[in-house]
Protein backbone atom coordinates (compact mmCIF):
# COMPACT_ATOMS: atom_id res chain seq x y z
CA UNK A 1 0.00 0.00 0.00
CA UNK A 2 3.05 2.23 0.26
CA UNK A 3 3.41 2.91 -3.47
CA UNK A 4 0.81 3.49 -6.14
CA UNK A 5 -1.68 0.64 -5.98
CA UNK A 6 -0.76 -1.82 -8.68
CA UNK A 7 -3.41 -3.56 -10.72
CA UNK A 8 -4.72 -6.73 -9.13
CA UNK A 9 -7.06 -7.46 -12.04
CA UNK A 10 -5.86 -7.01 -15.64
CA UNK A 11 -7.77 -5.72 -18.67
CA UNK A 12 -9.04 -9.21 -19.48
CA UNK A 13 -10.56 -9.40 -16.01
CA UNK A 14 -8.00 -11.94 -14.81
CA UNK A 15 -6.21 -11.89 -11.46
CA UNK A 16 -2.44 -11.98 -10.77
CA UNK A 17 -2.37 -15.78 -10.92
CA UNK A 18 -4.60 -15.89 -13.99
CA UNK A 19 -7.81 -16.75 -12.17
CA UNK A 20 -11.23 -15.33 -12.94
CA UNK A 21 -12.89 -13.38 -10.10
CA UNK A 22 -15.10 -16.30 -9.05
CA UNK A 23 -12.51 -19.03 -9.42
CA UNK A 24 -10.95 -21.05 -6.60
CA UNK A 25 -7.26 -21.84 -6.43
CA UNK A 26 -6.03 -25.38 -7.15
CA UNK A 27 -6.95 -27.53 -4.18
CA UNK A 28 -5.48 -30.87 -3.18
CA UNK A 29 -6.70 -32.65 -0.07
CA UNK A 30 -5.45 -35.87 1.52
CA UNK A 31 -6.84 -37.62 4.56
CA UNK A 32 -5.05 -39.84 7.09
CA UNK A 33 -1.40 -39.10 6.49
CA UNK A 34 0.00 -38.90 10.03
CA UNK A 35 0.15 -42.43 11.39
CA UNK A 36 0.47 -41.39 15.04
CA UNK A 37 -2.59 -39.16 15.03
CA UNK A 38 -6.13 -40.46 15.56
CA UNK A 39 -7.11 -38.44 12.53
CA UNK A 40 -5.27 -36.20 10.12
CA UNK A 41 -5.57 -34.28 6.88
CA UNK A 42 -3.39 -32.24 4.56
CA UNK A 43 -4.57 -29.45 2.32
CA UNK A 44 -2.87 -27.53 -0.45
CA UNK A 45 -4.82 -24.52 -1.59
CA UNK A 46 -2.73 -22.51 -4.01
CA UNK A 47 0.59 -22.14 -2.22
CA UNK A 48 -0.96 -22.85 1.19
CA UNK A 49 0.35 -26.09 2.66
CA UNK A 50 -1.38 -27.03 5.87
CA UNK A 51 -1.41 -30.12 8.09
CA UNK A 52 -4.11 -30.88 10.64
CA UNK A 53 -3.89 -33.63 13.27
CA UNK A 54 -6.46 -34.75 15.81
CA UNK A 55 -5.82 -36.57 19.09
CA UNK A 56 -8.74 -37.80 21.13
CA UNK A 57 -11.17 -38.15 22.69
CA UNK A 58 -8.56 -38.76 25.37
CA UNK A 59 -7.92 -37.96 29.01
CA UNK A 60 -7.73 -34.21 29.44
CA UNK A 61 -4.72 -32.55 31.05
CA UNK A 62 -4.81 -30.49 33.23
CA UNK A 63 -7.70 -32.50 34.65
CA UNK A 64 -9.57 -29.59 36.24
CA UNK A 65 -10.46 -28.38 32.72
CA UNK A 66 -12.62 -31.46 32.12
CA UNK A 67 -16.39 -30.97 31.93
CA UNK A 68 -18.92 -33.41 33.41
CA UNK A 69 -21.36 -33.23 30.50
CA UNK A 70 -19.22 -33.00 27.37
CA UNK A 71 -15.77 -33.21 25.86
CA UNK A 72 -13.53 -30.17 25.65
CA UNK A 73 -12.43 -29.24 22.15
CA UNK A 74 -9.07 -27.52 22.01
CA UNK A 75 -7.58 -26.04 18.87
CA UNK A 76 -4.11 -24.81 18.18
CA UNK A 77 -3.45 -22.87 15.01
CA UNK A 78 0.26 -22.46 14.51
CA UNK A 79 2.46 -21.16 11.73
CA UNK A 80 5.89 -22.60 11.04
CA UNK A 81 8.70 -20.01 11.26
CA UNK A 82 9.54 -20.65 7.59
CA UNK A 83 5.93 -20.44 6.36
CA UNK A 84 6.06 -16.71 5.59
CA UNK A 85 8.46 -14.26 3.88
CA UNK A 86 10.04 -12.90 7.06
CA UNK A 87 10.74 -15.56 9.68
CA UNK A 88 7.94 -15.78 12.17
CA UNK A 89 8.79 -16.42 15.80
CA UNK A 90 7.54 -19.90 16.76
CA UNK A 91 5.94 -18.50 19.92
CA UNK A 92 2.17 -18.13 19.42
CA UNK A 93 1.31 -14.59 18.31
CA UNK A 94 -1.85 -12.74 19.27
CA UNK A 95 -3.15 -13.53 15.81
CA UNK A 96 -2.50 -17.26 16.33
CA UNK A 97 -4.42 -17.15 19.61
CA UNK A 98 -7.39 -15.38 18.04
CA UNK A 99 -7.44 -17.78 15.08
CA UNK A 100 -7.26 -20.78 17.41
CA UNK A 101 -10.33 -19.42 19.18
CA UNK A 102 -12.40 -18.72 16.06
CA UNK A 103 -11.38 -22.08 14.59
CA UNK A 104 -12.55 -23.89 17.70
CA UNK A 105 -15.85 -22.00 17.59
CA UNK A 106 -16.22 -22.83 13.90
CA UNK A 107 -15.73 -26.56 14.50
CA UNK A 108 -17.63 -26.99 17.77
CA UNK A 109 -21.16 -26.83 16.33
CA UNK A 110 -20.40 -29.80 14.08
CA UNK A 111 -19.30 -32.19 16.83
CA UNK A 112 -21.46 -34.21 19.24
CA UNK A 113 -19.46 -32.94 22.21
CA UNK A 114 -21.84 -34.54 24.72
CA UNK A 115 -20.85 -38.07 23.61
CA UNK A 116 -17.54 -37.97 25.45
CA UNK A 117 -17.88 -36.31 28.88
CA UNK A 118 -14.75 -35.68 30.99
CA UNK A 119 -12.43 -36.02 27.98
CA UNK A 120 -10.64 -33.71 25.60
CA UNK A 121 -10.17 -33.56 21.84
CA UNK A 122 -7.10 -31.75 20.58
CA UNK A 123 -6.92 -30.32 17.08
CA UNK A 124 -3.47 -29.22 15.99
CA UNK A 125 -3.00 -27.22 12.81
CA UNK A 126 0.44 -26.47 11.41
CA UNK A 127 0.70 -24.00 8.58
CA UNK A 128 3.81 -25.10 6.69
CA UNK A 129 3.49 -22.48 3.98
CA UNK A 130 1.10 -19.55 4.03
CA UNK A 131 -0.39 -17.75 1.05
CA UNK A 132 -3.56 -16.06 2.26
CA UNK A 133 -6.73 -17.69 3.49
CA UNK A 134 -4.93 -20.01 5.91
CA UNK A 135 -7.67 -19.91 8.53
CA UNK A 136 -10.19 -21.18 6.01
CA UNK A 137 -7.97 -23.92 4.62
CA UNK A 138 -7.11 -24.89 8.21
CA UNK A 139 -10.78 -25.30 9.12
CA UNK A 140 -11.43 -27.38 6.00
CA UNK A 141 -8.51 -29.67 6.88
CA UNK A 142 -9.23 -29.79 10.63
CA UNK A 143 -12.82 -30.86 10.05
CA UNK A 144 -11.61 -33.71 7.84
CA UNK A 145 -9.06 -34.73 10.47
CA UNK A 146 -11.88 -34.87 13.06
CA UNK A 147 -13.94 -37.05 10.73
CA UNK A 148 -10.89 -39.23 10.07
CA UNK A 149 -10.49 -39.69 13.84
CA UNK A 150 -13.98 -41.21 13.85
CA UNK A 151 -15.50 -38.50 16.02
CA UNK A 152 -19.30 -38.38 15.66
CA UNK A 153 -20.23 -35.26 13.75
CA UNK A 154 -23.41 -33.61 12.48
CA UNK A 155 -21.67 -32.37 9.36
CA UNK A 156 -18.32 -31.42 7.97
CA UNK A 157 -17.25 -27.80 8.27
CA UNK A 158 -15.84 -26.18 5.17
CA UNK A 159 -14.45 -22.67 4.89
CA UNK A 160 -13.61 -20.21 2.13
CA UNK A 161 -13.02 -16.48 1.89
CA UNK A 162 -14.26 -13.84 -0.50
CA UNK A 163 -13.03 -10.29 -0.69
CA UNK A 164 -12.71 -7.12 -2.69
CA UNK A 165 -9.82 -6.20 -4.94
CA UNK A 166 -9.76 -3.42 -7.54
CA UNK A 167 -13.44 -2.72 -6.85
CA UNK A 168 -14.43 -6.29 -7.71
CA UNK A 169 -15.75 -8.94 -5.33
CA UNK A 170 -13.61 -12.05 -5.79
CA UNK A 171 -13.35 -15.55 -4.35
CA UNK A 172 -10.49 -17.17 -2.40
CA UNK A 173 -7.93 -14.38 -1.96
CA UNK A 174 -4.25 -15.19 -2.06
CA UNK A 175 -1.71 -13.34 0.08
CA UNK A 176 -1.00 -10.39 -2.28
CA UNK A 177 -4.70 -9.86 -2.88
CA UNK A 178 -5.40 -10.01 0.85
CA UNK A 179 -2.68 -7.46 1.66
CA UNK A 180 -3.28 -5.05 -1.22
CA UNK A 181 -6.99 -5.56 -1.66
CA UNK A 182 -9.62 -3.65 0.25
CA UNK A 183 -11.53 -6.36 2.13
CA UNK A 184 -11.44 -10.00 3.19
CA UNK A 185 -14.46 -12.02 4.39
CA UNK A 186 -13.69 -15.54 5.65
CA UNK A 187 -16.77 -17.75 6.07
CA UNK A 188 -17.19 -21.30 7.39
CA UNK A 189 -20.24 -23.40 6.63
CA UNK A 190 -21.92 -26.64 7.68
CA UNK A 191 -23.16 -27.43 4.16
CA UNK A 192 -25.99 -29.83 5.02
CA UNK A 193 -27.58 -27.38 7.44
CA UNK A 194 -26.67 -24.20 5.59
CA UNK A 195 -25.45 -22.80 8.91
CA UNK A 196 -22.56 -20.37 9.11
CA UNK A 197 -20.07 -21.25 11.86
CA UNK A 198 -17.42 -18.62 11.19
CA UNK A 199 -17.73 -15.10 9.88
CA UNK A 200 -15.14 -12.39 10.06
CA UNK A 201 -14.30 -9.37 8.00
CA UNK A 202 -11.71 -6.67 7.73
CA UNK A 203 -11.56 -3.91 5.17
CA UNK A 204 -14.28 -1.66 3.83
CA UNK A 205 -17.40 -2.97 2.10
CA UNK A 206 -20.78 -1.46 1.39
CA UNK A 207 -23.83 -3.42 2.49
CA UNK A 208 -24.39 -4.64 -1.09
CA UNK A 209 -20.77 -5.70 -1.54
CA UNK A 210 -20.88 -7.52 1.78
CA UNK A 211 -23.97 -9.45 0.72
CA UNK A 212 -22.28 -10.36 -2.56
CA UNK A 213 -19.09 -11.43 -0.79
CA UNK A 214 -20.95 -13.65 1.67
CA UNK A 215 -22.89 -15.30 -1.16
CA UNK A 216 -19.72 -15.85 -3.17
CA UNK A 217 -17.84 -17.26 -0.16
CA UNK A 218 -20.73 -19.66 0.57
CA UNK A 219 -20.66 -20.77 -3.05
CA UNK A 220 -16.91 -21.39 -2.70
CA UNK A 221 -17.55 -23.41 0.47
CA UNK A 222 -19.99 -25.64 -1.36
CA UNK A 223 -17.50 -26.27 -4.15
CA UNK A 224 -14.72 -27.15 -1.70
CA UNK A 225 -17.17 -29.41 0.20
CA UNK A 226 -17.37 -31.67 -2.86
CA UNK A 227 -13.57 -32.07 -2.81
CA UNK A 228 -13.61 -32.56 0.95
CA UNK A 229 -16.03 -35.48 0.67
CA UNK A 230 -14.04 -37.04 -2.17
CA UNK A 231 -10.84 -36.86 -0.13
CA UNK A 232 -12.51 -38.55 2.82
CA UNK A 233 -13.96 -41.31 0.66
CA UNK A 234 -10.65 -41.80 -1.17
CA UNK A 235 -8.92 -42.92 2.02
CA UNK A 236 -11.49 -45.62 2.76
CA UNK A 237 -11.78 -46.77 -0.83
CA UNK A 238 -8.06 -47.54 -0.83
CA UNK A 239 -8.43 -49.53 2.40
CA UNK A 240 -11.21 -51.60 0.82
CA UNK A 241 -9.02 -52.55 -2.12
CA UNK A 242 -6.36 -53.98 0.20
CA UNK A 243 -8.95 -56.14 2.01
CA UNK A 244 -10.28 -57.70 -1.13
CA UNK B 1 -23.86 -16.22 41.87
CA UNK B 2 -25.56 -19.53 42.49
CA UNK B 3 -25.92 -21.55 39.33
CA UNK B 4 -29.47 -22.55 40.29
CA UNK B 5 -30.53 -18.91 40.21
CA UNK B 6 -28.67 -18.47 36.92
CA UNK B 7 -30.61 -21.41 35.42
CA UNK B 8 -33.96 -20.05 36.57
CA UNK B 9 -33.11 -16.64 35.21
CA UNK B 10 -31.96 -18.12 31.91
CA UNK B 11 -35.30 -19.83 31.50
CA UNK B 12 -37.02 -16.52 32.16
CA UNK B 13 -34.76 -14.72 29.65
CA UNK B 14 -35.53 -17.32 26.99
CA UNK B 15 -39.29 -17.19 27.59
CA UNK B 16 -39.33 -13.41 27.43
CA UNK B 17 -37.24 -13.28 24.26
CA UNK B 18 -39.70 -15.62 22.58
CA UNK B 19 -42.28 -12.88 23.28
CA UNK B 20 -39.87 -10.23 21.94
CA UNK B 21 -39.21 -8.90 25.46
CA UNK B 22 -36.19 -8.74 27.72
CA UNK B 23 -35.62 -9.11 31.47
CA UNK B 24 -34.50 -5.52 31.91
CA UNK B 25 -37.49 -4.16 29.99
CA UNK B 26 -35.63 -3.39 26.77
CA UNK B 27 -36.84 -4.20 23.28
CA UNK B 28 -34.81 -6.73 21.27
CA UNK B 29 -32.89 -4.01 19.45
CA UNK B 30 -32.42 -1.51 22.28
CA UNK B 31 -29.12 -0.57 23.81
CA UNK B 32 -28.70 -0.05 27.52
CA UNK B 33 -27.98 3.51 28.59
CA UNK B 34 -24.66 4.76 27.21
CA UNK B 35 -22.55 7.37 29.02
CA UNK B 36 -19.26 8.64 27.65
CA UNK B 37 -16.84 10.80 29.59
CA UNK B 38 -13.66 12.06 27.95
CA UNK B 39 -10.35 13.38 29.25
CA UNK B 40 -10.43 11.75 32.66
CA UNK B 41 -6.76 10.77 32.94
CA UNK B 42 -4.50 13.83 32.71
CA UNK B 43 -1.31 11.84 32.24
CA UNK B 44 -2.62 10.15 29.12
CA UNK B 45 -2.62 11.87 25.73
CA UNK B 46 -6.25 10.85 25.40
CA UNK B 47 -8.68 9.01 27.62
CA UNK B 48 -12.33 8.11 28.02
CA UNK B 49 -14.67 6.16 30.23
CA UNK B 50 -17.73 4.42 28.85
CA UNK B 51 -20.66 3.13 30.83
CA UNK B 52 -22.94 0.72 29.03
CA UNK B 53 -25.52 -0.40 31.55
CA UNK B 54 -23.45 -2.07 34.26
CA UNK B 55 -20.44 -2.46 32.00
CA UNK B 56 -17.66 0.01 32.62
CA UNK B 57 -14.65 0.37 30.35
CA UNK B 58 -11.85 2.89 30.35
CA UNK B 59 -9.45 3.54 27.49
CA UNK B 60 -6.23 5.48 27.55
CA UNK B 61 -4.09 6.62 24.63
CA UNK B 62 -0.34 7.02 24.95
CA UNK B 63 1.84 8.08 22.05
CA UNK B 64 5.41 6.95 21.73
CA UNK B 65 8.09 6.79 19.08
CA UNK B 66 9.07 3.51 17.51
CA UNK B 67 10.09 1.72 14.34
CA UNK B 68 7.56 1.18 11.54
CA UNK B 69 6.68 -2.29 10.27
CA UNK B 70 8.87 -3.34 7.36
CA UNK B 71 5.90 -3.67 4.98
CA UNK B 72 4.62 -0.14 5.81
CA UNK B 73 7.81 1.91 6.31
CA UNK B 74 6.04 5.26 5.94
CA UNK B 75 3.12 4.67 8.27
CA UNK B 76 2.66 5.09 12.00
CA UNK B 77 1.74 2.12 14.16
CA UNK B 78 -1.45 1.37 16.08
CA UNK B 79 -1.29 -0.99 19.03
CA UNK B 80 -4.48 -1.94 20.84
CA UNK B 81 -4.31 -3.93 24.04
CA UNK B 82 -7.13 -4.98 26.34
CA UNK B 83 -6.88 -5.92 29.99
CA UNK B 84 -9.65 -7.80 31.73
CA UNK B 85 -8.55 -6.64 35.16
CA UNK B 86 -9.34 -9.10 37.97
CA UNK B 87 -11.34 -6.57 39.98
CA UNK B 88 -13.94 -6.36 37.19
CA UNK B 89 -15.40 -9.86 37.42
CA UNK B 90 -15.07 -13.06 39.48
CA UNK B 91 -14.14 -14.82 36.23
CA UNK B 92 -11.16 -12.58 35.38
CA UNK B 93 -7.77 -13.78 36.58
CA UNK B 94 -4.46 -11.97 36.81
CA UNK B 95 -1.80 -12.79 34.29
CA UNK B 96 -1.01 -12.17 30.64
CA UNK B 97 -4.04 -11.59 28.35
CA UNK B 98 -5.85 -14.80 27.45
CA UNK B 99 -7.86 -15.48 24.31
CA UNK B 100 -10.92 -13.42 25.32
CA UNK B 101 -8.83 -10.32 26.04
CA UNK B 102 -6.82 -10.84 22.86
CA UNK B 103 -9.95 -11.24 20.75
CA UNK B 104 -11.45 -8.11 22.35
CA UNK B 105 -8.34 -6.06 21.59
CA UNK B 106 -8.08 -7.35 18.04
CA UNK B 107 -11.73 -6.61 17.22
CA UNK B 108 -11.37 -3.05 18.57
CA UNK B 109 -8.11 -2.68 16.62
CA UNK B 110 -9.70 -3.93 13.39
CA UNK B 111 -12.52 -1.39 13.60
CA UNK B 112 -10.15 1.57 14.03
CA UNK B 113 -7.58 0.31 11.54
CA UNK B 114 -9.85 -0.83 8.71
CA UNK B 115 -12.15 2.20 8.83
CA UNK B 116 -8.98 4.27 8.26
CA UNK B 117 -10.04 6.50 11.15
CA UNK B 118 -6.43 7.52 11.69
CA UNK B 119 -4.21 8.75 8.86
CA UNK B 120 -1.12 6.71 9.64
CA UNK B 121 0.91 8.40 6.90
CA UNK B 122 0.72 11.59 8.97
CA UNK B 123 2.35 9.78 11.88
CA UNK B 124 5.56 9.06 10.01
CA UNK B 125 8.65 10.92 11.25
CA UNK B 126 11.38 9.33 9.11
CA UNK B 127 10.35 6.58 6.66
CA UNK B 128 11.70 3.18 7.61
CA UNK B 129 13.15 4.43 10.88
CA UNK B 130 10.97 6.54 13.10
CA UNK B 131 7.21 6.78 13.39
CA UNK B 132 4.70 7.61 16.06
CA UNK B 133 3.14 4.63 17.78
CA UNK B 134 -0.41 5.09 19.03
CA UNK B 135 -1.01 2.82 22.01
CA UNK B 136 -4.66 2.32 22.91
CA UNK B 137 -5.09 0.48 26.18
CA UNK B 138 -8.56 -0.74 27.01
CA UNK B 139 -9.24 -1.37 30.67
CA UNK B 140 -12.39 -3.28 31.60
CA UNK B 141 -13.42 -2.09 35.06
CA UNK B 142 -16.75 -3.87 35.45
CA UNK B 143 -18.04 -6.75 33.34
CA UNK B 144 -21.75 -6.35 32.72
CA UNK B 145 -21.79 -7.90 29.24
CA UNK B 146 -21.02 -6.69 25.72
CA UNK B 147 -17.44 -5.70 26.37
CA UNK B 148 -16.69 -5.35 22.65
CA UNK B 149 -19.10 -2.48 21.98
CA UNK B 150 -18.18 -0.65 25.18
CA UNK B 151 -14.46 -1.08 24.50
CA UNK B 152 -14.69 0.03 20.88
CA UNK B 153 -16.63 3.10 21.99
CA UNK B 154 -14.14 3.87 24.76
CA UNK B 155 -11.19 3.49 22.37
CA UNK B 156 -12.79 5.82 19.82
CA UNK B 157 -13.77 8.36 22.48
CA UNK B 158 -10.20 8.34 23.82
CA UNK B 159 -8.75 8.84 20.33
CA UNK B 160 -11.14 11.73 19.70
CA UNK B 161 -9.83 13.23 22.92
CA UNK B 162 -6.15 12.68 22.07
CA UNK B 163 -3.73 15.60 21.91
CA UNK B 164 -0.27 15.06 20.50
CA UNK B 165 2.71 17.03 21.66
CA UNK B 166 4.01 19.41 19.03
CA UNK B 167 7.40 18.47 17.71
CA UNK B 168 9.99 19.35 15.12
CA UNK B 169 12.83 17.34 13.67
CA UNK B 170 16.36 18.60 14.17
CA UNK B 171 19.18 16.46 12.80
CA UNK B 172 17.05 13.33 12.93
CA UNK B 173 16.15 14.00 16.54
CA UNK B 174 12.58 14.68 17.59
CA UNK B 175 12.43 17.91 19.56
CA UNK B 176 9.33 18.60 21.62
CA UNK B 177 7.86 22.07 21.22
CA UNK B 178 5.32 23.75 23.48
CA UNK B 179 1.65 23.21 22.85
CA UNK B 180 -0.56 20.39 21.63
CA UNK B 181 -2.29 19.40 18.42
CA UNK B 182 -5.38 17.20 18.45
CA UNK B 183 -4.98 13.83 16.77
CA UNK B 184 -6.91 13.82 13.51
CA UNK B 185 -9.66 11.19 13.58
CA UNK B 186 -11.33 10.95 10.18
CA UNK B 187 -13.96 8.27 10.79
CA UNK B 188 -16.13 7.13 13.65
CA UNK B 189 -16.31 3.34 13.53
CA UNK B 190 -18.98 2.00 15.90
CA UNK B 191 -19.16 -1.67 16.88
CA UNK B 192 -22.59 -3.21 17.33
CA UNK B 193 -22.85 -6.68 18.86
CA UNK B 194 -25.85 -8.84 18.14
CA UNK B 195 -26.44 -12.03 20.10
CA UNK B 196 -28.55 -14.97 19.02
CA UNK B 197 -30.76 -16.58 21.65
CA UNK B 198 -33.28 -19.22 20.59
CA UNK B 199 -33.06 -18.08 16.97
CA UNK B 200 -33.85 -14.44 17.83
CA UNK B 201 -31.38 -11.61 17.32
CA UNK B 202 -30.91 -9.23 20.22
CA UNK B 203 -28.74 -6.12 20.39
CA UNK B 204 -26.27 -5.32 23.19
CA UNK B 205 -26.48 -8.53 25.27
CA UNK B 206 -26.17 -8.11 29.04
CA UNK B 207 -23.93 -10.46 31.04
CA UNK B 208 -26.83 -12.81 31.81
CA UNK B 209 -27.85 -12.89 28.16
CA UNK B 210 -24.26 -13.50 27.10
CA UNK B 211 -24.01 -16.48 29.44
CA UNK B 212 -26.83 -18.23 27.61
CA UNK B 213 -26.50 -16.95 24.05
CA UNK B 214 -25.89 -19.42 21.24
CA UNK B 215 -23.52 -17.10 19.46
CA UNK B 216 -22.81 -13.45 18.71
CA UNK B 217 -21.86 -11.29 15.77
CA UNK B 218 -20.09 -7.95 16.03
CA UNK B 219 -20.27 -5.61 13.07
CA UNK B 220 -18.37 -2.33 12.97
CA UNK B 221 -19.63 0.32 10.56
CA UNK B 222 -18.51 3.82 9.67
CA UNK B 223 -20.69 6.90 9.12
CA UNK B 224 -20.96 6.18 5.39
CA UNK B 225 -22.71 2.92 6.22
CA UNK B 226 -19.72 0.82 5.13
CA UNK B 227 -18.92 -2.31 7.10
CA UNK B 228 -15.29 -2.26 8.22
CA UNK B 229 -14.97 -5.19 10.62
CA UNK B 230 -16.91 -8.31 11.58
CA UNK B 231 -16.31 -10.93 14.21
CA UNK B 232 -18.45 -13.93 15.02
CA UNK B 233 -17.93 -15.36 18.48
CA UNK B 234 -19.30 -18.29 20.43
CA UNK B 235 -19.89 -21.78 19.15
CA UNK B 236 -23.38 -21.43 17.68
CA UNK B 237 -24.31 -20.78 14.06
CA UNK B 238 -26.04 -18.15 11.94
CA UNK B 239 -28.03 -18.54 8.78
CA UNK B 240 -27.21 -16.38 5.77
CA UNK B 241 -30.47 -14.48 6.29
CA UNK B 242 -29.63 -13.73 9.92
CA UNK B 243 -26.20 -12.42 8.93
CA UNK B 244 -27.69 -9.95 6.47
CA UNK B 245 -30.36 -8.93 8.95
CA UNK B 246 -27.66 -8.36 11.58
CA UNK B 247 -25.72 -6.17 9.13
CA UNK B 248 -28.79 -4.00 8.68
CA UNK B 249 -29.44 -3.72 12.42
CA UNK B 250 -25.77 -2.89 13.07
CA UNK B 251 -25.80 -0.04 10.59
CA UNK B 252 -28.97 1.47 12.04
CA UNK B 253 -27.82 1.14 15.63
CA UNK B 254 -24.39 2.62 14.87
CA UNK B 255 -26.04 5.63 13.24
CA UNK B 256 -28.24 6.05 16.32
CA UNK B 257 -25.26 5.99 18.69
CA UNK B 258 -23.29 8.41 16.51
CA UNK B 259 -26.23 10.81 16.50
CA UNK B 260 -26.70 10.57 20.23
CA UNK B 261 -23.05 11.25 20.93
CA UNK B 262 -22.95 13.97 18.23
CA UNK B 263 -19.97 12.33 16.46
Amino acid sequence: MSQKPEKLIDKKGLRLDGRKPEELRQIKIEVGIISNADGSAYIQQGKNKILAGVYGPRELHPKHLALPDRTVLRCRYHMAPFSVQERKSPAPSRRDIELSKVMREALEPSIFLEYYPRTGIDVFVEVLQADGGTRCASITAASLALADAGIPMRDLVVACAAGKIDNTVVLDLMDTEDKKGSADVPVALMPNFNEITLLQMDGILTHEEFEKAVNLALDGCKRIYVMQKEALKAKYESVKEVEE
Amino acid sequence: MSSVIVRIKQKQIAELIAKEKRVDGRGLSDYREIKVEQGIIERAEGSARVLLGKTEVMAGVKIGIGRPFSDTPDAGVLTVNAELVPLASPTFEPGPPKENAIELARVVDRGIRESEAIDFKKLCIKPGEKVFVVFVDVYVLNHGGNLIDASALAALAALLNTKMLNYEIEEDEVKIKPGYTPLLVRKHPIAVTIAKINDKLIVDPSLEEEQMMDTRLTMTTDEDGNICAIQKGGSGTFTQKQVLEAAKIAREKAAEIRKKLKW
